[in-house]
């Protein structure tokens, strides 16, 4: 199959890829552009270990094709934060013991990003259904709700006090 | 300000050791998706393993074609039973004695085997290739049912050992029976039985279901020919069993085989055993002469890797009219899949099910399992369970509820009337074990007023009496357990695997500016062992958490252990870390004593430093009797503060708790809502509440699933019905509820720090409560017993049977 050219913006850098047009964007998220954040758990939408943001809206990198994603801007973990500068919610999720095994976290936490763009003041209930798409089989997501929830007030506190 | 100013408590305070709600040292790196699992490995040449398998549950292979997929541009080889056959690959050993196809020698026996393997440039070529391979099967009949195995014409399913009249574990009966395995006193337990007041018979079955971790299995090997090294990654719970195994199978010395496991998405058991992919790899790598990769997908991992349970436990429990339980007989029917492929110690063919007598003072008893070949898959592995324990404790804690209905008795009255009481441990069990401590009646009583048990039993018969009279369509359930566990294997006398002793291991080095690096024979999928591990070291060597590296999953660098699972790793290698610790302490007594020109014993040890007895002003810190060991000439001391300890635990720990499950059902739809989730867990001395915590929530929730919903179901024919997480049920945070934990701790005697591990608590508990909660709705209605998985047509079909949808 003949590869197509395709230009996108990781994480705030324009790269581009080679890829036929079968290939799923978690391959060449993974595999061409060394973005090993967002991970592979069942390849059927189920999980959302792969969950990254395509212009501003959740995806499930495995049920899209990297050529969808033509000239869109992706957003992974690794474009959330940095070791000098984390993201609230990575700071919360180690606060407050919201991973174990850490396969679903970058998939879950960039999810949860997502949710409080959408809603920066959610409900106990709103955090649990938002994040359902995205399965986790350690914490029992009682700790990832906890997290979801402090992150969601700390940034109303910054937010509010700037 | 001089050191000696800190108080002894803010010294101990800043070690951050044992009882310490420490934040894990692992999250920096998952949170910021900086995590190395075995996918993310891409090696210079790397290439792609692929496996053609099975449609068919038994079948003879008649022909394997490879011409049309050897031709697509990019496939580089493809492995059959045929190649592998001259190296003795085609077969491999199994953990429980048996033997297992690589690839399929001549038929195969479950849907999903492994039956060619395609090596390709990337992962497409490979898949494409997968589909170009074209093999030509002769259907044969399908076994299922393990009860129908041992009829006249019941197909013959392993034509290799059909002959074979002993088995790794003694005789078999028919080519379809792989053991039997006795224990307790059956002509005693069957005349109690006969003679007792009450006698309560049930047939108990926990379904199949699956580990399934957020990360399935996979390897990547590498054959370094030039210097003969082979390196292996791969999600394996005990990466040193693999390096061992690896060297036997390949016939590559050990030492020029190094196992790495990196960050593991996720156990639970899955990863114990060996899998013909691991394998492929390796001969792949060989052939090639590049690294060969090779990762399952989420619908291989649920058909083909490693199933759990699969028991049908019949049961029946003998008691006096007040409720004295005088006797328990088992026997189990035990579904094995094709290959019987169970991570078992050697000794223990069903595992640790002879701890079936529970929490309870039970005199007699009799246990019997018989293996069972039929066509699934093969594994039986312990999923989050310590060797079929959760099997055993949820037919305990079913057989209770149900002499609790015969009895016409409360089931927490008929508990408390049965517990080993607490000045009965150490505690020899009819059944063979001696159980270390425990202190049931504490936890017991102090579960059932958290939850105010006597007003819910209230509210429960009130509400029996709306639903009669036509007021509400819901019923509520009152889910009891109390669980005991059996964890730590295990005594190198009594448990091996593959011959291999149970042990495990630490191994450390203090460097000379005070901070240490600790090595262990385990490896972590998620138990936070950086975080805890460095917390026992602290709180022995008075070097701060923080200060601690904590190593698990190189075989080149870690000392030799038998892994993790089976709630071990703090059991036998925390007890090995704090051995280890306590040498290291010992090496630094005779240092602190030179240079404080005492004698050793004048000197004793106080959080971080030795002090010199009666004068408190004289003392030598950890940091620097660290810095002496390597830079001062100590007459009669070797240089350096290094130490290592393996350890063999003397006994298994018994961790243990009580559960309550709270659930408002819908008789009309079948929708359980978990009202209120109550767990009390004793696992001994506590390290890090906070990880004890986060195990126990995890452990609940797949609980929850097990019991309510999550199976691996087959037709008649022998296919799967549950490959995909669209059928395979795994709860999402919308059906998880929060729970409330708490505990009590009663300390292991013999292990050196009494912890007594607490992963798989939950699991083997939460599973009985889930189920008992819902059996327990309908006792009023006559029920007396319904099999899991509790999903909501299943509990729908209940109340329909039961009449109650008028």
């Amino acid at each position: 199959m003949s590869k197509q050219t395709i230009n996108l913006n990781v994480n705030g850098q324009s790269v581009s890829a080679e890829a036929e047009p079968r290939e799923l964007l978690i391959h060449v998220l993974r595999e061409q552009l060394k973005i090993t954040g967002p991970h592979i758990g069942c390849e059927t939408t189920h999980c959302g270990a792969c969950t990254v943001e395509m212009d501003g809206m959740s995806v499930k990198a495995c049920t899209i094709f990297a050529i969808q994603a033509q000239g869109k801007e992706i957003t992974t973990i690794e474009g959330l934060g940095n070791p000098d500068k984390l993201h609230v919610l990575q700071e919360k999720f180690r606060e407050h013991h919201g991973l174990q095994c850490g396969y679903c976290t970058p998939g879950m936490i960039t999810r949860a990003h997502r949710l409080l763009e959408e809603n920066p003041n959610p409900t106990e209930e709103e955090v649990r259904f938002g994040i359902s798409g995205n399965l986790c089989r350690c914490t029992g997501y009682q700790n990832i709700v906890k997290s979801v929830m402090a992150a969601a007030e700390e940034l109303n506190t910054t937010e509010s006090a700037s | 300000m001089s050191a000696t100013a800190e108080s002894v408590q803010d010294r101990k305070a800043a070690l951050k050791g044992l009882g310490t709600s420490r934040k894990r040292v692992e999250d920096a790196r998952f949170t910021q998706g900086k995590g190395n699992y075995v996918d993310d490995i891409k090696l210079p040449d790397m290439l792609f393993g692929d496996f053609v398998r099975s449609q068919y549950a038994h079948a003879r292979v008649k022909s394997i074609d490879t011409t049309a997929a050897m031709e697509l541009p990019g496939v580089v080889a493809v492995l059959t039973a045929k190649e592998l056959e001259p190296l003795n690959l085609h077969w491999m050993p199994t953990l429980a004695g048996d033997k297992q196809m690589v690839l399929a020698d001549g038929k195969v026996l479950f849907q999903g085997q492994e039956v060619a393997f395609v090596i390709a440039e990337d992962r497409y070529i490979a898949a494409d290739a997968v589909d170009l391979v074209k093999v030509e099967y002769e259907e044969l009949p399908v076994l299922v049912d393990p009860f129908k195995a041992e009829l006249p014409d019941a197909p013959v399913l392993r034509e290799d050992i059909a002959d074979q009249k002993e088995g790794a574990h003694g005789a078999r009966r028919h080519p379809n029976h792989i053991f039997t395995w006795e224990q307790g006193d059956k002509g005693a337990t069957e005349a109690i039985i006969n003679e007792a007041e009450v006698v309560a018979e049930e047939m108990v079955y926990y379904h199949r279901t699956h580990p399934c971790p957020m990360e399935t299995c996979g390897s990547v090997a590498s054959m370094d020919k030039v210097n003969g090294k082979l390196t292996l990654w791969g999600t394996f719970q005990a990466p040193h069993v693999v390096r061992t195994v690896a060297s036997l199978l390949s016939g590559i010395a050990e030492h020029n085989i190094r196992v790495v496991s990196p960050d593991i998405g996720g156990g639970f058991g899955n990863k114990v055993g060996v899998y013909p992919g691991y394998v492929c790899s390796i001969v792949a790598s060989i052939v090639t002469g590049k690294p060969v990769k090779w990762v399952e997908d989420r619908m291989e991992n649920l058909s083909a890797t490693a199933f759990a349970r699969d028991y049908w436990m019949k049961g029946k429990i003998a008691a006096t009219s007040e409720g004295k339980i005088l006797g328990l007989w088992c026997h189990t029917t035990a579904d094995h899949g094709a290959f019987d492929a169970c991570a078992d110690p050697t000794k223990y063919p069903a595992g640790f099910m002879n701890i079936c007598t529970g929490s309870y003072d039970i005199p007699t008893a009799y246990l019997a399992v018989d293996g069972i070949y039929t066509n699934k898959a093969p594994g039986g592995v312990a999923y989050r369970c310590s060797f079929r324990v959760t099997e055993a404790a949820y037919f305990i804690e079913r057989m209770i509820e149900v002499l609790a209905i015969k009895l016409n008795m409360d089931a927490a009255e008929l508990r408390a009337k049965n517990f080993i009481r607490k000045d009965q441990f150490p505690y020899q069990s009819a059944l063979g074990w001696e159980y270390d401590s425990g202190d049931y009646h504490t936890a017991w009583d102090k579960a059932l007023e958290a939850v105010g048990y006597k007003k819910l039993r209230e509210e429960q018969a009130q509400q029996v009496e709306d639903f009669k009279a036509g007021k509400t369509r819901k019923l509520m359930g009152i889910g009891l357990c109390h669980f005991t566990e059996i964890v730590g294997a295990g005594p190198v006398k009594n448990c091996d695997i593959l011959g291999m002793g149970m042990f495990d291991s630490c191994e450390i080095r203090i460097h000379p500016t005070g901070s240490a690096l600790a090595r262990l024979g385990t490896i972590s999928q998620g138990q936070g062992h950086a975080t805890t591990f460095a917390q026992i070291l602290a709180t022995e060597i008075g070097i701060s958490a923080d200060e601690i590296t904590i190593e698990e999953g190189d075989t080149d660098t870690a000392p030799y252990g038998l892994g993790t699972y089976g709630s071990r790793s703090t059991p036998v290698a925390g007890a090995a870390t704090a051995m280890a610790g306590r040498k290291i302490r010992a090496k630094a007594q005779m240092i602190a004593a030179y240079l404080l020109e005492v004698h050793d014993n004048d000197i004793e040890w106080e959080v971080d430093r030795f002090v010199v007895k009666g004068a408190p002003e004289r003392f030598k810190t950890m940091k620097e009797i660290a810095y002496a060991s390597y830079n001062q000439a100590i007459p009669g001391v070797e240089p350096g503060l290094e130490a290592v300890s393996y350890y063999d635990p003397p006994n298994m720990t018994y961790p243990f708790g009580a559960y309550v499950c709270v659930m408002d059902i819908d008789v009309d739809t079948g929708v359980s809502d978990i009202r209120q989730f109550y767990a009390l867990d004793d696992c001994g001395t506590r390290i890090n509440p906070m990880i004890i915590e986060g195990q126990v929530h995890g452990g609940l929730t797949e609980a929850l699933a097990i019991a309510l919903g999550q199976e691996i179901a087959y037709d008649e024919l022998g296919n799967i019905k549950t490959g995909t997480l669209m059928d395979f049920f795994i709860p999402t945070s919308w059906e998880t509820p929060n729970y409330q934990t708490d505990f009590t701790e009663t300390p292991s005697p013999h292990h050196p720090i009494g912890a007594k591990g607490v992963g798989e608590s939950p699991n083997v508990g939460g599973v009985p409560a889930f189920s008992n909660a819902i059996n327990d709705a309908f006792r009023a209605f006559g029920l007396t017993h319904t099999h899991m998985p509790h999903d909501h047509w299943r509990v729908w079909k209940t109340a329909n049977d039961l009449g109650l949808h008028g």
